[in-house]
């Protein structure tokens, strides 16, 4: 019973530690980058309002180039910056080599972040494409999940329905930064193909490899 | 316009509508104050309750909260509206229809008979009068009893849905999760997994297992994969073992297109599964999901506030004729329910509103690690929802779904209801377990050591086909 007691301890310290952006912005091997935050001044807010999550501080539309991108990656903090401090990086060094010939924005990195919020820097910059990696709810045997939710054309007022989602990515019998870097580039591709995302593009890779959403964490 | 104003005890209070009176009444949520919906003082909402109070039920005919050229829920509520049923309350204002069905008149039958006459307004309506004590009792004295290949909802029983999620999906940890649920006797609602994909193949290989699970040891219960309808649908086409087809539902026709559904191809996925005929002692071949939240989070609530919303989606549900709804109250997240007095209250509001219209409403008693919730808290849910008589309630193991990463209930609380509060599973279910020598004299899940022969039974068969 103690043990449950300090696992529910950890996780919801785990809501609460905040994202260290500049160790973030080392850890992605001089990829192009930009910072932004949303209007949820802190976490109190954050957790209350969802609504201030998913909208984009206007000091940070200046930060975001408008131009002919396949796609943007946006990693946000979300309610596990853990997650996103400790797999994202890895994800992206999986991810790029298989991106050659696509035009990448230059990386979004949020704070207080919820996954709409990539609707908005999508929109900015006119990408066709916006794959928000963000840290999941923590549990109480994995506060650092990564999910990734990729959306076609993203504007905001996009529903839940017309995004992909990989969720559990962690090494705690999770999927790996590296399987899920390839299921993406999967989804990535037969988004660009298919012209969208959501239910409409179903997962019909091989069982067993990759993941979708059994509910989009607001 | 001033048509619906308060001067309880001298104080004047003016709503604009009647959502907008409906939301002020409503006991205080994070949901309707991110909403913008919430009373602007604890004694407005009391205001707004003794305007309630005196509203003739007949209003929540003549006004829909969402016009019924705009939304295809409402037409199914007022399409589906039964006034012969509604007769015996017609007359009844709210207020009146709370002190009725704390009446002696509101016996199992009558509120039986009632429920097609009830639209899912006026039971919300009714329940922003009711404490939290009227809501156990009155949800007590509703039966709701489905069937697929046992009974729910039978006086005594609790029934439990086992959970066996993985993060990977992993059939072996799978198979070793649904074993530990069911020597603790939990899994007669149904063996559902969430899948950590929705993909369609995966699906089918998680459906061949429970299959071959259930097939080896007889078990009288149903299986689930908890993907969403449109897959269902596909996954019949390919001919895989489909008992039950899960949808997440809510309360109008833009919140379910979030959810990518619509009235029809809920028809076209019950009409496939019903003609798979694999029902024994029953043909209710859905389950739903519900909470408090889904509508405002698809930003699709028309300005209702979020009790009265979630109560309209069990409209939804009630027209296929379902096995299994559970809402997941403290699933949503804090900005809906902020703590556990907001959870628990919705649980019980959830709970008895569903039985009220006839649904067979289960609760996943639960919370999420942002949430300003315990275990107490949940203690205190399942036990008020065990008095108020649940049909069922989510159970995993250790009570930590490691795939969701939220707190659910788990296979000891099932037993710590069952033995607090006399209840035992679906019979069909608990003649099984008496096959299998998993119950002792008193009908108590027994405690087995490996070498026992239940035990042995049930792990001999392993995972995989043929076993």
């Amino acid at each position: 019973m103690l043990d449950f007691q300090l696992a529910h301890a950890r996780a919801r310290d785990a809501v609460h530690t905040p994202l260290d952006v500049e160790a973030l912005k080392s850890a992605l091997d001089g990829l192009p980058q930009v910072t932004v935050r949303s209007l949820a001044p802190d976490r109190a807010t954050y957790l209350r309002r969802p609504d201030l999550g998913r909208s984009l501080d206007p000091d940070g539309l200046e930060q975001l180039p408008a131009g002919d991108w396949d796609l943007v990656l946006v990693l946000a903090d979300g309610l596990s910056a853990r997650a996103v401090q400790q797999h994202a990086p890895k994800l992206l060094r999986a991810l790029m080599p298989k991106l050659s010939g696509w035009k990448v924005a230059p990386v979004v990195i949020a704070t207080q972040g919820r996954v709409a919020l990539g609707d908005e820097i999508g929109g900015a910059l006119g990408a066709n494409l916006c794959a928000v990696l963000i840290g999941e709810r923590p549990g109480l045997s994995v506060a650092d999940s990564l999910g990734v939710y990729l959306t076609y054309e993203p504007r905001p007022g996009r529903r839940d329905s017309e995004r992909n989602c990989i969720s559990n990515i962690h090494p705690a019998g999770g999927l790996s930064p590296e399987a899920a870097a390839a299921k993406l580039a999967w989804l990535m591709t037969e988004a660009r193909h298919r012209r969208l995302t959501g239910v409409e593009l179903k997962d019909d890779a091989p069982a067993l490899d990759a993941a979708a959403p059994p509910v989009i964490e607001g | 316009m001033s048509r619906y104003a308060s001067d309880f005890r001298g104080e004047r209070h003016v709503f604009r509508d009647l959502a907008d009176l409906l939301a002020k009444a409503s006991p205080a949520r994070s949901g309707d104050e991110l909403a913008g919906l919430a009373a602007e003082s604890d004694a407005q909402r009391v205001a707004a309750r003794a305007a309630l109070a005196d509203l003739p039920l007949t209003r929540f005919l003549e006004e829909p909260l969402i016009p019924y050229e705009a939304d295809e829920v409402t037409r199914l509520i007022m399409d589906s509206h039964d006034d012969a049923a509604f007769a015996p309350v017609r007359h009844l204002t709210v207020g009146g229809m709370r002190d009725w069905l704390l009446s002696y008149a509101a016996t199992p039958q009558a509120l039986a008979a009632l429920a097609p006459g009830l639209t899912p307004e006026m039971v919300a309506a009714v329940s922003k009068l009711m404490r939290n004590q009227d809501l156990i009792s009155v949800a007590r004295r509703c039966r709701v009893v489905t069937a697929f290949r046992n009974t729910i909802g039978l006086e005594g029983r609790l029934g439990t849905r086992l959970q066996p999620n993985h993060p990977a999906d992993d059939l072996r940890g799978i198979a070793a999760a649904t074993l530990d649920g069911l020597l603790y006797g939990c899994g007669d609602a149904v063996i559902g997994i969430n899948p950590a994909t929705d993909n369609v193949p995966n699906c089918i290989a998680l459906l061949e297992m429970l299959d071959g699970l259930r097939e080896r040891h007889e078990i009288p219960t149903q299986t689930c994969v908890l993907t969403h309808v449109t897959n269902a649908i596909r996954i019949i086409e390919r001919g895989a073992p489909v008992d039950l087809v899960f949808q997440s539902i809510a309360g109008t026709e833009a919140a379910n297109a979030g959810f990518g559904v619509s009235l029809s191809v809920l028809r076209e996925a019950q009409d496939a599964a019903l003609a798979l005929k694999r029902g024994t002692v029953g043909n209710n071949v859905m389950y739903f999901e519900t909470g408090q939240g889904a509508a405002l989070s698809a930003n699709a609530h028309h300005g209702l506030d979020q009790q009265t919303v979630e109560t309209r989606a069990y409209a939804v549900a009630r027209a296929f004729s379902p096995l299994l709804v559970n809402t997941v109250v403290g699933f949503i997240g804090p900005e809906y329910l902020y703590d556990g007095k907001q959870i628990i209250r919705a649980g019980l509001e959830d709970h008895c509103c569903a039985k009220l219209l006839g649904v067979p409403m289960g609760v996943d008693v639960c919370y999420t690690n942002h949430a300003e919730a315990d275990q107490d808290d949940m203690d205190t849910l399942m036990t008020l929802l065990a008095a108020a008589g649940t049909s069922f309630l989510i159970t995993v193991p250790g009570a930590d779904d490691v795939m969701l990463n939220y707190q659910s209930g788990s296979f000891h609380d099932a037993l710590y209801l069952r033995s607090t509060f006399g209840l035992r599973a679906a019979p069909e279910f608990e003649a099984w377990l008496e096959r299998m020598d998993m119950l002792d004299r008193q009908g108590r899940i027994k405690e087995l050591a490996p070498q026992d022969g239940a035990m042995r039974r049930l792990l001999a068969g392993g995972v995989g086909g043929g076993g």
